[in-house]
């Protein structure tokens, strides 16, 4: 067996994050939760993650901020992000691409498209 | 000696050329573009300046004044690079009003004034005629000089007056032929003479060819150049004090005869005539300004050489000066350069003969003639359909008439007068015309009787000084008048007019005439009233190229007329053919209609302009005045216009007024549109947040029912934990749908409130009972200041304990443990007496910059990407609402020490405002 993907998840939603964690986790993830911006950075920092899933709005720093500063370096830049937002118009997607997604989702989501998709990046 | 018939030959073979040259140049001019379209014709034709005078009379003069000569050649020299502008306005003004002579020019100015016309035109005539007899004589006696022997002999003009062995009266008869032929053919004066500008042209350079010939061959046949004729002129005594300036006077001398020169190279009428009326182009001009000058120098670079040459050779003889020229190609018998010297001369004398024959005539036929036929009823009925031929015969009398009192003045005048001296008498009375030509063009207050005046004075005493003491002689014996004045009043001496002694006679006139006729100009035009059409002209003259575009239009005219009568009026002069060929061009250029029998003021307008290229503006004028029914245009017209004006200005005033009006209203609307935009904006910015605030739970209710759906094996725990969320989540999405068609209810007015007496202390109580629990879980000390004599108030109990759950919940969510609650009643007993509650907290507080926006729907909504409200953020902005309808005020209140105060007034008087069910 492969070792065990690693993953963060970070909204400031707690429900949101207790749902993802559970689909990840029972999908063989290893998983990372961040309630908030700050959070997430130190886990990218810390852990050499596979895939993030990013809310973009959250408390102190939003989603296309953090998904910029992975793809900026080339550290973490093999990290694939997906955006989990319920900003749905065109230009909020746009700019998400722009900050160098490589997926955009959103809420309310299907879980099984979730898990597809990281997969499938993943892949 | 040269046989008198082969110089007659040669005369009339010259004669033939000149036509020849004239007519190929007519000839061409027909085809297309005429040979006197260009600057270098143009330039040459102003050479008609030299005259006999230059080609003879310079030479002569520098016996008696050394370098005195030149002044006459430096004052054109310097004045032309800088006066081709005053030419340049003056050819325009020209151009715009049709105007062909100088007199013409003057009257035009003045208010087309016919007296002023005439007067210019008798005294240029006064004026020129010694100028023309000096042509004369000039032509004359080189004739004599040629046909009798190789030396010089006393002229043959005192011999009596046998006219036809008469050399200067054959001279006269031929000149006053060939001008007739060249200069009156047509009667349109505007219309160029391009065969006559040819022939001056070709004139100018056969005069120059002449003199630069006799001067190459006295300088290096007969002496060995420049310096061998200055050498030896320089070891004789009399020549030596040539080469110097007299002391006394003799710059001023110098300056005033040059200054007389550029006034007379602008004003002789034949000048007028080559540089105004026959100017194609004003560009032709600039290159005229250096052009000409070097023609002057060119004719004048062997003056010198010639005069001192001719003195050496003829030192002791009474050799007539004027005449070395001719006496030293005879004297080393060249008879064929002597020849074409003669053709030199005879090309200066008439050439300048021709040109102001033409322009002298015109000013005859249109200002003196016309005039005194129109003046005159039972004439101008006589003439009335023969006019055109009236005036082109009284053109060519006064050809005749000019040439005759020239012929008469040379044979008065005693041979004691050099050419040069009798040149300069026409020239001071030709500057006669300077203050009214400059002040005209330059100074709108120049009125007609400031240049009349002017005018007249000058030449009488023009006439008193230079021309009387000329004619004194055996017939008219003035000796004694010259020498002690009349009856012996010296002061009133001719040539020391008020004691004035010093200067040349020709500087003493010249000063005294100027003085006196600028004094008058200027004194009597700041004195006395313009009439208005004198003011219309000089706005025209002045503003030239104001107007020049607009001419055809500007006319302050009034007056009724009819087409046939104008029609009538023209075809006298032009021919029917050539009439209808104008009027039809100028009224397809206006736009008129010529079937209708008023003719309109342009029409009238136009056709006396056509008649002043004719006739002279004058006489124009009163052509037409007979043809058309004319009323003067009144000063208070004049006013009325101007008043007619005004009243547009305020009408424009008005107008600017309802403009700016106009220009606010739009402001107003774009101000209200914008706002419109903001609340839509707003609006759109609602809708945004409220559907982002359903979205969150309809994502935690998805993700589980799909987590539970999908995953049976789930453990009971985590089941019922889900299952939790999903009712909480549930119950989120119901509040929030219920506050924001609240809030819609309240936005919209539709909302009412059901008002009843209510005791406030108990409200409080009721409200901290349904919050109890949550003040026990979070550990929070409640402090209440409740005033007990609070009355019971006329409110909405329902929603006034929304609105204290709403403050109560917040501060319990942010306080960190301490809650505190006032009751009191401000201002009691005033009509402005409210009642307050406060609910203060110590918790994070509220920013200053958000004190307001907490109480806006969403009031994150602005950077949206980090701040999310707790709660719907709909609470507060239900809560005020609620409290405006209750006439108060729901604020944030500043707070000492961390956190917020809110603080909800009502006043205790609104029991009448409130709606009862």
């Amino acid at each position: 067996m492969n070792k065990a993907k690693k993953i963060l998840l970070a909204d400031d939603e707690p429900n949101i994050l207790l749902s993802l964690d559970f689909l990840m986790r029972k999908n063989g993830f290893e998983v990372f939760i961040a309630r908030n911006g700050t959070e997430a950075m130190e886990i990218i920092r810390k852990e050499k993650l596979d895939a993030a899933v990013l809310d973009i709005m959250m408390p102190d720093i939003d989603g296309y901020q953090i998904c910029s500063f992975i793809k900026s370096k080339s550290t973490y830049s093999h990290c694939k992000v997906l955006f989990l937002s319920a900003k749905s118009k065109e230009s909020d997607i746009e700019k998400g691409f722009e900050a160098g997604a490589d997926a955009y989702m959103t809420k309310p989501f299907s879980t099984r498209s979730l898990l597809l998709k990281v997969q499938e990046l993943l892949a | 000696m040269i046989n008198s018939w082969v110089l007659i030959l040669i005369s009339v073979a010259y004669w033939i050329l000149l036509f020849v040259v004239g007519y190929l140049a007519e000839k061409h001019a027909v085809k297309g573009k005429g040979l006197s379209n260009n600057p270098y014709i143009y330039s040459l034709s102003l050479a008609v300046y030299c005259t006999a005078w230059t080609f003879f009379g310079s030479v002569g003069k520098v016996r008696t004044g050394g370098f005195d000569f030149l002044a006459v050649y430096l004052g054109p020299t310097l004045f032309m690079p800088i006066g081709w502008l005053v030419l340049r306005k003056i050819i325009r003004i020209c151009k715009a009003q049709r105007i062909t002579t100088i007199a013409d020019f003057i009257s035009s100015r003045y208010g087309k004034n016919v007296s002023l016309a005439s007067v210019v035109t008798v005294f240029i005539f006064l004026g020129i005629i010694p100028y023309i007899s000096l042509q004369l004589k000039a032509i004359s006696e080189s004739f004599d000089i040629l046909t009798q022997t190789g030396v010089t002999v006393e002229p043959l003009h005192n011999k009596g007056i046998a006219l036809l062995q008469d050399t200067a009266f054959m001279m006269a008869v031929g000149m006053a032929l060939f001008a007739v032929l060249f200069g009156t053919r047509r009667i349109e004066t505007t219309e160029r003479h391009e065969g006559m500008v040819a022939a001056i042209a070709f004139e100018s350079i056969v005069k120059l060819l002449a003199f630069f010939a006799v001067g190459l061959f006295v300088c290096y046949y007969v002496f060995n150049g420049m310096d061998d004729i200055f050498t030896q002129a320089l070891d004789v005594e009399a020549l030596r004090n040539l080469f110097v300036v007299p002391q006394e006077h003799g710059y001023a001398n110098w300056f005033w005869i040059s200054f007389l020169s550029a006034m007379a190279v602008f004003f002789l009428p034949r000048q007028f005539q080559v540089a105004v009326v026959e100017n194609v182009d004003e560009k032709h001009l600039s290159k005229a300004a250096w052009l000409f000058p070097l023609y002057l120098l060119l004719i004048n670079i062997f003056v010198l050489p010639i005069a001192f040459g001719g003195q050496l050779l003829f030192p002791s003889s009474g050799a007539d000066s004027d005449y070395f020229v001719l006496d030293i190609p005879l004297l080393y018998n060249q008879n064929a350069l002597a020849l074409l010297v003669f053709i030199g001369g005879y090309a200066a004398a008439t050439g300048m003969i021709i040109v102001e024959s033409i322009a002298l005539s015109t000013m005859f036929s249109n200002h003196l003639v016309i005039p005194l036929l129109l003046a005159n009823k039972t004439l101008s009925e006589k003439f009335r359909d023969n006019l055109s031929n009236i005036i082109i015969q009284s053109r060519r009398l006064g050809i005749v008439f000019i040439l005759t009192a020239a012929y008469f003045y040379y044979h008065l005048l005693s041979s004691s007068y050099s050419l040069v001296s009798i040149g300069l008498i026409s020239f001071v009375s030709v500057a006669q015309l300077m203050p009214a030509m400059i002040g005209g063009i330059f100074w709108k207050k120049g009125n007609k009787l400031g240049a009349l005046s002017g005018l007249v004075a000058g030449f009488c005493i023009w006439f008193y000084t230079l021309v009387l003491p000329s004619l004194s002689g055996s017939w008219l014996p003035l000796e004694s008048f010259i020498h002690h004045g009349p009856f012996g009043i010296e002061w009133l001496k001719p040539n020391a007019l008020f004691g004035l002694q010093g200067f040349s006679p020709i500087v003493h006139s010249m000063l005294w005439s100027l003085l006196v006729n600028m004094g008058l100009y200027v004194g009597l035009s700041l004195f006395t009233k313009q009439s208005v059409a004198d003011a219309n002209q000089a706005e025209l003259f002045v503003d030239v190229t104001k107007y020049a575009s607009v001419m055809e239009s500007a006319s302050i005219w009034k007056g009724t007329a009819n087409i046939p009568d104008i029609r009538s009026l023209l075809a006298n002069f032009l021919g029917s053919d050539r009439t209808n060929q104008a009027l039809n061009s100028f009224a397809q250029r206006n736009q008129l209609v010529l079937d209708e029998n008023k003719a309109d003021p342009k029409l009238v307008y136009y056709a006396e302009r056509v008649l002043s290229g004719i006739i002279g503006s004058a006489s124009a004028r009163i052509m037409v005045a007979s043809t058309v029914k004319e009323e003067e245009v009144k000063i208070d017209e004049l006013l009325d216009i101007l008043k007619e004006s005004q009243q547009m200005m305020r009408l424009n005033k008005e107008l600017k007024r309802k403009t700016d009006e106009l220009e606010k209203a739009r402001f107003d609307l774009m101000e209200v549109n914008q706002q419109l935009l903001e609340q839509d904006a707003l609006k759109d910015d609602f809708l945004t947040t409220v559907t982002h605030e359903l979205r969150t739970p309809i994502t935690s209710i998805r993700a589980f029912s799909e987590i539970l759906h999908d995953n049976e094996d789930i453990d009971n725990e985590s089941r019922q934990q889900y299952l939790q969320i999903i009712i909480k989540e549930t119950e989120r999405i119901s509040r929030l749908i219920t506050q924001v068609l609240d809030l819609e209810k309240y936005d919209s007015g539709k909302q009412k409130l059901q008002a009843e007496w209510v005791s406030l202390q108990t409200l409080i109580q009721q409200v901290l009972q349904s919050v109890e629990q949550l003040l026990r879980d979070r550990n929070i000390e409640v402090q209440l200041h409740i005033d007990a004599s609070v009355p019971n108030v006329w409110v909405d109990e329902d929603k006034m304990q929304q609105v204290l759950v709403n403050l109560l919940s917040n501060a319990i969510k942010y306080t960190e443990n301490e809650l505190i609650i006032r009751l009191y009643v401000k201002n009691t007993s005033t009509s402005e007496a409210y009642w307050t509650i406060e609910v203060e907290d110590n918790g994070v507080g509220i920013e200053k910059e958000y004190e307001e926006l907490v109480f806006e729907k969403f009031y994150q909504a602005k950077d949206q990407n980090i701040r999310k409200p707790k709660g719907s953020g709909l609470g507060l902005a239900i809560s005020r609402r609620i409290v405006e309808l209750h006439e108060g005020t729901l604020t944030l209140a500043p707070k000492e020490g961390k956190g917020a105060r809110f603080c909800l007034c009502v006043p205790l008087e609104n029991k009448s405002e409130l709606p009862t069910n």
